[in-house]
């Protein structure tokens, strides 16, 4: 049956659902990130404490020393739920694999001169390891925080460091005529080269960090906020006058990504700081131990890369700029 | 540079996934994952997971995105044509309430409940597709949130779902179900929903009642279930694979695996009445009875499942029989608890006609006539002479599944089943064996049980009278409670059908 | 008991040229028509080959495009470049 429904009277009887109209403070219509983010974890009479932690409930707000009024004031600035994460993904991976069609079609990676392409797998590759680390975090964080304004999109950072894992590997099959060899070699230096070591002990500490929020400003502030410009800006740029341009290419979703997923971290850690004193001391707090040992543990790689001054001065940019970031988000640095 | 070789999918998926994991020096392996030991689970050689499907990231984002963006262009358009005008008729829409209070809350709960294996287990194979688990879960809560959300705007009962959830007495039964499993090791967790409830029995909640959507009109409903469908079976993979591995990987893992088939299974099987009452009474249009879903989807391919499971020492979960013996009864019983207690429930309830009467006699030939019709013949009697009959007690409620006691002993509909056991001094009570083994198995966990009877008793939900407990459930008295007939939603659905009506002249 | 492996499909334009290559390429598959939805059994195995599939659309056919029209599936997966198949071991 067909039905003209300019002649029937339709009319909503509601406009969104109570709990958003609530939080309006009147009855009116909300956005999809809204309707699909805010108060959808269960809060209230949970029936049997874990049999892994007694401590908690399996949603419980004391897993951090963070104390929030309302969990749900932490929202994402990009105001990503599920369609529209996994769709803005599906965008921006299509330009890396026209990338790598690109890169080897003309094999660009070919062109680079052969003591920075030891450089490049000996810096780029076992990254992917620190990627899977900072993975697992993710995962930890959205098992462990409370509320889905900030735990939902921790698993999309968590799976993004698997995709920026992945893309490290395809560039390690890319570069070894897809043997793996060089994954392998990468493995190693992940494992035992000097350079790497700290670097690997800080994202096994990570892994155990006890409270989710200073979970959270260890890897998506301190670690990344590090890493990223380290070795996407700095080391990147040392490779233009050695034919890197290919590389550079194929690593422009993590370019992107860093100073999208900032913006997120950025509001999440802003908002809990404002809060309270007291969480603003403990968040700065966190914040002191952290970016130092980011930056310690990023320095003798970039010595490795970029020579012994400008590998240290590097280092100290970073993590100065960091430093600046941070005063911004109103911590006390 | 090398020539370049082409990599199979599988080679290809090992070295860019696979290899990411490392043995930790500088913490140790039991802090890095310090929950995969105390179930007693023994893995030897997690290299030897077969992972079931093998999705880069990448891969799943381009799939995920495709469904998405078919799944919201349906979604806008049924917004637009007030796609709600197209259904079979205005009781159908109480279905999905109990969908969205009782269903949408678990998907949640599983996304976090992954995200947590999604960490722990010390696999990288299985943590991966954990991962990609959780993340597909919470994209059926956030699409069912969206679809119904345009019910929401038309129909009564949808508005505080997840408050309900929290607190509402037959919602408690999905909600402590799904907290069991969440508060169970990461292993336990696994073979609870991974594969006893997502290879079991999650076909007998999708697929017939999606179809049910489709026959009854409801294109949204549809569109999402067969989407979300899509990504369970690639879950329903997850699950056997992990059973399978732990199977394999040591002799000593089968008397704990098989604990929990047969607690989950049993578990899985009283929460899935809801939906059995669900498409034998509330769907206008009716696609199968529970009974033919129970047959085609437990019997037919659980009796394959098992039998390929059998070469471990796996035998079907205990109880199954019962279960399938209760398959002839347990809609005709829930519906009845439903309509004896209209006013406390957030959805609404009806007799059924004689047209649908006859179906039922048709459909559940050894027991309708017998057993239901005469009740339900009673209580329209009773309408008729203005003494529609309400239950106005509060109802005794079994420890372990939470629902109340109104189910009867196996081989004799005519008599309630009681079972009951003591434990630290008090009594605890059950509806079948089935519930009293779970808890006498982990009676420290069922001990705890937050019961919405005891609650009320307790003075924890409101107040004293019926009224204020529901209240603090926030239903909206007279419009989300009571009979169809009468309901707010029956009388616009009746203005819009005459409406209708006017302009086709 | 016949050890039945299945698999449901959507009922689309996406899915049926892959319902006919498993109809052709699987002797003895048995197809239950729900709405909406296709169900396909077959006793032990069941396969479905790429080419198959790319020779009813006429483009290129990744076996994991499956994961778009897929409902339900019962049996062990098997999955390469190549194929997708389920089946019960013996």
């Amino acid at each position: 049956m067909t039905i003209d429904i300019k002649t029937l009277k339709v009319e909503p009887r509601r406009q969104t659902y109570a709990n958003i109209a609530r939080r309006f403070g009147v009855d009116k219509p909300a956005s999809r990130y809204e309707e699909a983010t805010l108060d959808i974890q269960a809060t209230a009479n949970f029936h049997y404490k874990p049999l892994w932690g007694a401590d908690h409930w399996h949603f419980d707000e004391g897993r951090t020393a963070v104390v929030m009024r309302d969990w749900y004031a932490l929202r994402d600035p990009r105001q990503y739920y599920y369609a529209t994460y996994n769709i803005a993904r599906a965008n921006q991976y299509q330009t890396t694999e026209r990338n790598f069609e690109f890169v080897e079609k003309r094999a660009l990676l070919a062109l680079m001169e052969p003591a920075w392409r030891d450089t490049v797998e000996f810096y780029l590759l076992p990254l992917r390891h620190a990627e899977w680390a900072a993975n697992m975090n993710g995962a930890d964080m959205c098992d462990r925080g409370y509320g889905t304004a900030v735990t939902a999109p921790c698993l999309f950072a968590g799976v993004d460091h698997l995709a920026m894992a992945q893309i490290i590997g395809r560039i390690g099959l890319a570069l070894d005529g897809n043997t793996g060899t060089s994954l392998e070699r990468a493995r190693e230096r992940w494992m035992t080269a000097p350079e790497w070591q700290e670097i690997r002990r800080l994202a096994e500490d990570t892994l155990v960090i006890g409270d989710w929020f200073e979970q959270f400003v260890a890897q998506n502030l301190c670690i990344d906020g590090v890493l990223y410009p380290l070795v996407y800006g700095r080391f990147d740029a040392e490779g233009q006058r050695a034919g890197g341009a290919g590389v550079s290419m194929l690593t422009e979703f993590m370019s992107d990504w860093s100073a999208e997923n900032a913006r997120w971290a950025d509001a999440v850690i802003k908002g809990a700081a404002a809060e309270s004193p007291e969480n603003r001391a403990l968040i700065s707090g966190w914040f002191a131990t952290w970016s130092r040992r980011a930056a310690d543990a990023w320095r003798p790689l970039a010595m490795r890369v970029l020579g012994e001054a400008a590998g240290a001065a590097a280092a100290d940019e970073a993590s100065g700029a960091l430093t600046a970031r941070a005063r911004k988000l109103g911590l006390d640095v | 540079m090398n020539a370049i070789g082409k990599l199979g999918l599988k080679q290809r998926y090992a070295l860019l996934t696979r290899g990411l994991d490392w043995e930790p020096s500088y913490q140790p392996r039991d802090k890095v994952f310090p929950y995969a030991a105390f179930e007693g689970i023994k893995v030897h050689d997690w290299s030897k997971w077969e992972d079931p499907f093998r999705l880069t990231m990448d891969a799943y984002w381009k799939f995920q995105a495709e469904k998405e963006r078919k799944l919201y262009a349906v979604l806008d358009s049924f917004a637009q044509n007030n796609g709600q005008l197209g259904l079979t008729d205005a009781r159908y829409v109480n279905a999905i309430k109990l969908f969205l209070t009782g269903v949408s809350p678990l998907e949640y709960q599983a996304h976090r409940g992954f995200a947590h294996t999604g960490r722990h287990l010390p696999g990288i194979g299985p943590r991966i597709a954990a991962q990609m688990q959780s993340l597909d879960e919470l994209r059926h809560v956030q699409t069912q949130v969206h679809t119904i959300s345009h019910y929401n705007k038309f129909f009564d009962g949808f508005h505080d779902w997840q408050h309900m959830h929290d607190r509402v007495w037959y919602l408690s039964v999905p909600k402590s179900f799904f907290d069991d499993a969440r508060t169970g090791g990461p292993f336990e967790f696994m073979i609870a929903i991974g594969f006893s409830f997502e290879y079991v029995l999650t076909n007998l909640l999708f697929v017939p009642f999606m179809s049910g959507a489709a026959y009854n009109g409801d294109l949204a409903t549809v569109t999402f279930g067969f989407s979300a469908q899509s990504d369970e079976s690639r879950h329903m993979t997850l699950g056997i694979e992990v059973i399978k591995f732990l199977l394999e990987q040591d002799p000593d893992n089968l008397p704990i695996v098989q604990k929990w088939v047969d607690k989950w299974f049993w578990r899985g099987h009283r929460v899935l009445g809801l939906v059995a009452m669900m498409m034998d009474y509330m769907l206008p249009r009716k696609i199968m009875s529970w009974r033919e879903a129970w047959d085609i989807y437990f019997t037919e391919a659980g009796g394959s499942l098992f039998e390929d499971l059998a070469r471990y020492g796996l035998r079907p979960p205990r109880y199954a029989d019962v279960a399938t013996a209760e398959a002839e009864h347990i809609s005709h019983q829930n519906w009845a608890i439903f309509y004896q207690y209209t006013h406390a429930a957030a959805f609404h309830t009806w007799l059924p006609s004689d047209e649908e009467m006859d179906w039922l006699s048709e459909k559940y030939p050894n027991t309708f006539d017998k057993y239901y019709r005469p009740r339900l013949e009673m209580w329209r009697e009773m309408e008729k002479e203005g003494k529609r009959f309400y239950n106005n007690g509060l109802p005794q409620l079994c420890t372990t599944c939470q629902i109340p006691m109104g189910y009867t002993e196996p081989g004799d509909p005519g008599t309630i089943c009681f079972r009951t056991s003591e434990f630290r001094g008090e009594t605890y009570h059950f509806c079948s064996d089935g519930c009293k083994d779970i808890f006498d198995d982990e009676p420290e966990k069922f001990a705890q049980s937050w019961l919405p009877v005891h609650q009320i008793f307790q003075g924890n939900c409101g107040g004293a009278s019926v009224e204020d407990v529901l209240r603090w459930y926030r239903m909206n008295l007279g419009a989300d409670n009571m009979d169809q007939a009468g309901s707010p939603d029956q009388r616009q659905w009746d203005a819009w059908m005459e409406a209708r009506r006017r302009v086709a002249g | 008991m016949p050890r039945i492996v299945s698999i449901t499909l959507q009922n689309t334009d996406t899915a049926r040229p892959i319902i006919e290559a498993i109809t052709t390429d699987n002797p003895g598959a048995v197809v239950h028509d729900y709405p909406g939805i296709v169900k396909i059994d077959r006793e032990g195995s069941l396969i479905i080959r790429r080419a198959s599939v790319e020779e009813r659309i006429g483009r290129d056919w990744d076996p994991q495009e499956l994961h778009l029209s897929v409902v339900s599936m019962a049996g062990n997966v098997d999955e390469d470049d190549d194929y997708f198949s389920l089946a019960w071991s013996h």
